[in-house]
């Protein structure tokens, strides 16, 4: 029975070791250290096949013509394959909006959009067929940004929209646009005694997980497909998948392979269909696997940005009204680009008590690459921006930019400028506290009898400074993520749970087809049926399709809502094994039937602990298995007018600080720490939480100063597609990350969890960007800043 | 072509290896051991790294017939060649010979190893879903204690990376480790507990010595 988001009762076993609270280790690790963990790069079948993807070179073109004779007459190369070869009439996929080409047809409106398709026994074959065919293209003007794409002659990134969102935007090159009305910023505005405005950009970030997108298509002899895939989503990809293949769902099996990192990059289908064509076309195993290269032009990207914001606030520091408008770049398709609009704009003001609010957010169609989920969702990009305000705000006011955010922090009860009320505690000013009480770094750590150690100073082993012209800085922000699916979306997952005697142990199992990526799942599920089940051996079963869907391994959901699945269907099989219990041994002592029992250290036992049986006994010659699903509290759509509406699930927190060194004459920046406080809700796995803030506010650092990808403006090309020229944070440029865990239970969430994954991305980047202005002096507009910014020569 | 090396103390036999795959590429296609990672092709993430007649280098970087006649330690050895080098030296850092060379030590420990034998994988008692019950090297099974893995595909590079540190430097400083280390991206962890793997690698045989 799926369960509405009822409170769930905490029945936290004492009694079984390696349950919820305890940093168990991960079930994966031997394999992953071993090297003998099987990600999807590393799928082999015997007689195996390798695809190619040949990618447009141009952004926004016609294509005149394709011609694929020289390299089918090549030797080894078994297929190729264009628009022409889709076997059925669903060309297209999408995760909301159905408007990707499985191959471009006609024109191509991005640079690295896929075109044709090669299928060749060696890779380096496959290579030099794609690279033989010829695609004449005939250039169309690229559309780059707003004035481009909104201009009245513009041309259309996608003609003839008929999608849910094309009746409400404003014009056809807007996939979607959220305002949020509440109370009245204009009168407000006259009662603030400072009023700041600021325009802001945010670059381009990549995921950049490091196991490259990639998989293996195996046919199977009753005409479908097996695919071997690293995913955050499998269902999702099933949906998109099997129309376009004319297959039923039933004939496309999909098993989760390893998973070389997401964080929002896997969302979307890359090589799936790819891989499926070929396989079916020449009835062998088709292994894709991109290179870097290819993996930039391969998965969506975070939106870049502009955000312009009007803050107001009294001379005592109480925010008067807040005036903002985001504009993201979509890119080419519309990937997850109307969810990231909706939780730029419900979350636009930051974790602030704002009463009268004016706020718009839209995604653009250019020719710029698709972006769409990564880590933080929309979310990020407006933290970077209210936050900076912040700082100016009580720069104006002459007040300490901590106390300030202290004075305006929500509350358990405060509003969102959505109508909804915040129902679960919100420290906001409890993070803040607690970050600026960590003790700050020593001066100049980087002094030592031996002179400067500069791998600790800005440049690093370039060796550019020995201290001279390095001056430190400290910066906070403090941030808010949804947590969950929003704006209505049927949020569910599933989990089958089997429990039985194996070798003379009670022994459970749990299926669910949640994607782990790295995120530390697996772990997860264990413990909750070991404390739900009382057993010590726990077995995970491999991710796949023979289950139903476990929702997507993003929005900071999985402990939340297959965790709660997970322990929703241990209950449901507790009670089960209570009611054998009950038959085989009932009328040996009447607490069975009087008492609330629990299943403790392998045993049936009673609340005062007195022992009523042992599992192996109960379950003899029987196993109990339950499949569920589980749901939490229903959300609602956001207003299209007023954004009014209770669209999100749980809201999330976290505070950084940002201690940096800056050589002011090179621009070259040291993080030399960055500290969080976090509020978790309940760890069900602390050391696994703290790996999470961690990985999460390196990201957030790497774009702060280093990561974006470039796109030229003239022809919207990448220039910049390796790890060589994108740079993502060394162990180097990364600083010790000292991390303060509040523990405050939600009562609506499994345990009082609250979903973590996210938050730590958002404040992390306005917190070395507010370092770096206390450093400087600068204003600091954009991120990331770079060396130009810094010294005057941008 | 083909291309004879000896690849965790087995000799090894690639046949019809094209002059242009890397010594990766014939490692996880053509040997079966895709433990060495294939992360960016191109130098710059680690994840590939493997010793070369005990040098660390980035697989994806070397010709497959540059390697020709020489030896080659991946993740997938490593255990055993922690082993061999642990037993051989009386020593687990390596670094306790008189002049303290990696390489010296290397082939010292290399020395003590019968063609073809000690260097398979310990089977017995081994689970197959989860590996546990194998045997790991000092380093190995800190990563696992420390939380230093999440989604893992750096992983096999940085223990080889963190491996030879810490047998040329069995004291390292946190500036040594991060120099060390400073050429294999993780995008998981933020490094930190990484950081602590090693220092806890390096704990550990500091106690055992």
């Amino acid at each position: 029975m799926p369960t509405n988001g009822a409170p769930t009762k905490i029945t936290q076993g004492s009694q079984t070791k390696g349950g919820i609270g305890e940093s168990t280790l991960r079930p994966d690790g031997t394999l992953k250290v071993t090297g003998e963990f099987a990600y999807s790069s590393d799928m082999w079948h015997e007689d195996m096949l390798w695809g190619q993807i040949l990618r447009a070179t141009v952004a926004h073109a016609e294509i005149v013509s394709i011609d694929t004779s020289e390299a089918l007459a090549m030797a080894g190369v078994y297929a190729v394959m264009t628009y022409d070869d889709l076997p059925t009439d669903v060309k297209n996929y999408g995760l909301e909006i159905q408007d990707t080409p499985v191959l471009a047809h006609g024109k191509v409106r991005h640079h690295g959009e896929p075109v044709a398709i090669v299928a060749a026994d060696h890779p380096e074959t496959a290579r030099r067929a794609a690279a033989k065919i010829k695609v004449e293209y005939r250039d169309l003007p690229v559309i780059t940004d707003e004035a481009s794409a909104t201009a009245p002659d513009a041309i259309l990134v996608h003609e003839g929209r008929d999608d849910h969102h094309s009746g409400h935007v404003p014009h056809p090159n807007i996939v979607h646009r959220q305002p949020i009305f509440r109370g009245d910023a204009a009168e407000a505005a006259e009662r603030a005694d400072v009023i700041v405005k600021g325009e802001y950009t945010f670059g381009m970030q990549d995921q950049a997980f490091l196991g490259p997108e990639s998989g293996l298509a195996v046919p199977d002899e009753d005409g479908g497909v097996h695919l071997y895939i690293a995913t955050q989503w499998l269902h999702s990809d099933l949906k998109q998948i099997a129309p376009v293949l004319g297959l039923p769902e039933s004939k496309v099996r999909m098993t989760l392979s390893g998973v070389g990192g997401a964080f929002g990059g896997r969302e979307d289908l890359s090589m799936q269909i790819h891989a499926c064509l070929l396989a079916l076309r020449t009835g062998k195993p088709v292994k894709i696997v991109y290179n870097r290269f290819e993996s930039f032009f391969g998965h969506v990207h975070r939106h870049p940005a502009k955000l312009h914001y009007e803050h107001g606030a009294t001379k005592d520091g109480k925010l008067t009204h807040v005036k903002c408008r985001i504009v993201l770049d979509g890119g080419a398709y519309a990937s997850a680009s109307p969810a990231v609009v909706g939780n730029a704009a419900s979350l636009s003001i930051g974790p602030y008590v704002v009463e009268d609010v004016d706020i718009e957010a839209l995604a653009l169609y250019t020719n710029n690459p698709p972006c769409g989920a990564m880590r933080g969702f929309g979310a990020v990009q407006a933290c970077f921006a209210y936050e900076a305000q912040m700082d100016k705000v009580a720069k104006q006011l002459g007040m300490d930019p901590i106390k300030f955010r202290q004075l305006n922090a929500m509350e358990q009860g405060t509003i969102m400028p959505t109508g909804q009320p915040v129902d679960s505690p919100a420290p906001v000013a409890e993070l803040l506290r607690r970050v600026k009480a960590m003790p700050l770094p020593p001066e100049r750590q980087w002094e030592s009898s031996e002179g400067a150690d500069v791998r600790q100073l800005p440049g690093g082993l370039s060796n550019t400074t020995h201290g001279e012209g390095v001056v430190r800085g400290v910066g906070y922000a403090v941030g808010i993520k949804n947590v969950g699916f929003s704006e209505g979306f049927d949020d569910y997952s599933t989990a089958k749970v089997r429990m039985e005697v194996v070798g003379g142990e009670p022994v459970a199992t749990v299926h669910t087809a949640m994607a782990e990526v790295g995120q530390g799942g697996v772990t997860v599920h264990a413990q909750i049926a070991r404390t739900e089940l009382g057993v010590a051996q726990v077995t995970i079963h491999p991710a796949d399709t023979q289950v139903g869907s476990a929702g997507s391994t993003s929005a900071s959901r999985q402990t939340y809502v297959t965790g709660g699945a997970v322990k929703n269907s241990c209950e449901l099989v507790r009670e089960k094994v209570l009611e054998i219990g009950r038959r085989k041994f009932g009328s040996y002592h009447p607490a069975w039937a009087t008492a609330e029992l629990l299943l403790e250290g392998g045993k049936v036992v009673t609340d005062g602990g007195e022992v009523l049986a042992d599992l192996v006994d109960v379950l003899e010659g029987e196993a109990v298995e339950v499949e569920a699903e589980w749901r939490h509290r229903p959300t609602e759509a956001f207003d299209l007018r007023t954004g009014q509406g209770f669209g999100h699930v749980q809201y999330s927190f976290a505070a950084h600080r940002a201690v940096v060194e800056v050589d002011t004459e090179l621009g070259l920046v040291k993080v030399i720490e960055l500290a969080c406080a976090q509020d978790v809700g309940k760890a069900l796995n602390p050391l696994s939480v703290i790996g999470q803030i961690q990985g999460g506010t390196t990201q957030g650092l790497g774009v702060a100063v280093m990561e974006e990808i470039i796109v030229d403006p003239k022809t919207a090309k990448v220039r910049n597609p390796s790890f060589t020229d994108y740079l993502i944070p060394t162990i180097l440029d990364t600083p010790t990350i000292p991390v303060d865990v509040l523990e405050l239970a939600d009562d609506h969430a499994p345990y009082g969890l609250r979903g973590i994954g996210e938050a730590p991305t958002l404040s992390s980047t306005p917190a070395v960007l507010a370092a770096i202005r206390n450093a400087t002096g600068l204003e600091l507009n954009r991120t990331p800043v770079r060396p130009e910014h810094l010294t005057g020569t941008a | 072509m083909r291309v004879n090396f000896t690849v965790n103390g087995r000799p090894q036999e690639a046949d019809d290896v094209w002059e242009g795959e890397s010594l990766l590429y014939v490692l996880r296609e053509r040997l079966g051991l895709p433990g060495s990672k294939n992360a960016c092709e191109q130098g710059e993430c680690g994840s590939c790294t493997v010793r070369l007649d005990g040098v660390p280098v980035c697989s994806c970087l070397v010709a497959a017939g540059q390697v020709e006649g020489r030896e080659v330690v991946t993740v997938e050895g490593l255990a055993d060649f922690a082993k061999q080098r642990a037993e051989h030296g009386g020593c687990a850092t390596g670094a306790c010979g008189t002049d303290g060379k990696a390489g010296t030590s290397l082939q010292d420990a290399q020395l003590g190893v019968p063609p073809g034998g000690a260097w398979g994988r310990a089977a017995k008692g081994q689970d197959s879903q989860t590996g546990e019950g194998t045997e790991l090297s000092p380093i190995q099974q800190a990563f696992i204690d420390a939380g230093a893995v999440q989604c893992g595909f750096c992983t096999p590079g940085l223990l080889v990376a963190a491996d030879e540190m810490l047998e040329q430097n069995p004291n390292p400083t946190d500036a040594d480790i991060r120099e060390a280390l400073s050429g294999n991206l993780c995008r998981c962890t933020g490094y930190e507990k990484i950081m602590d793997a090693v220092r806890l690698a390096a704990a550990r045989q500091g106690e055992a010595v």
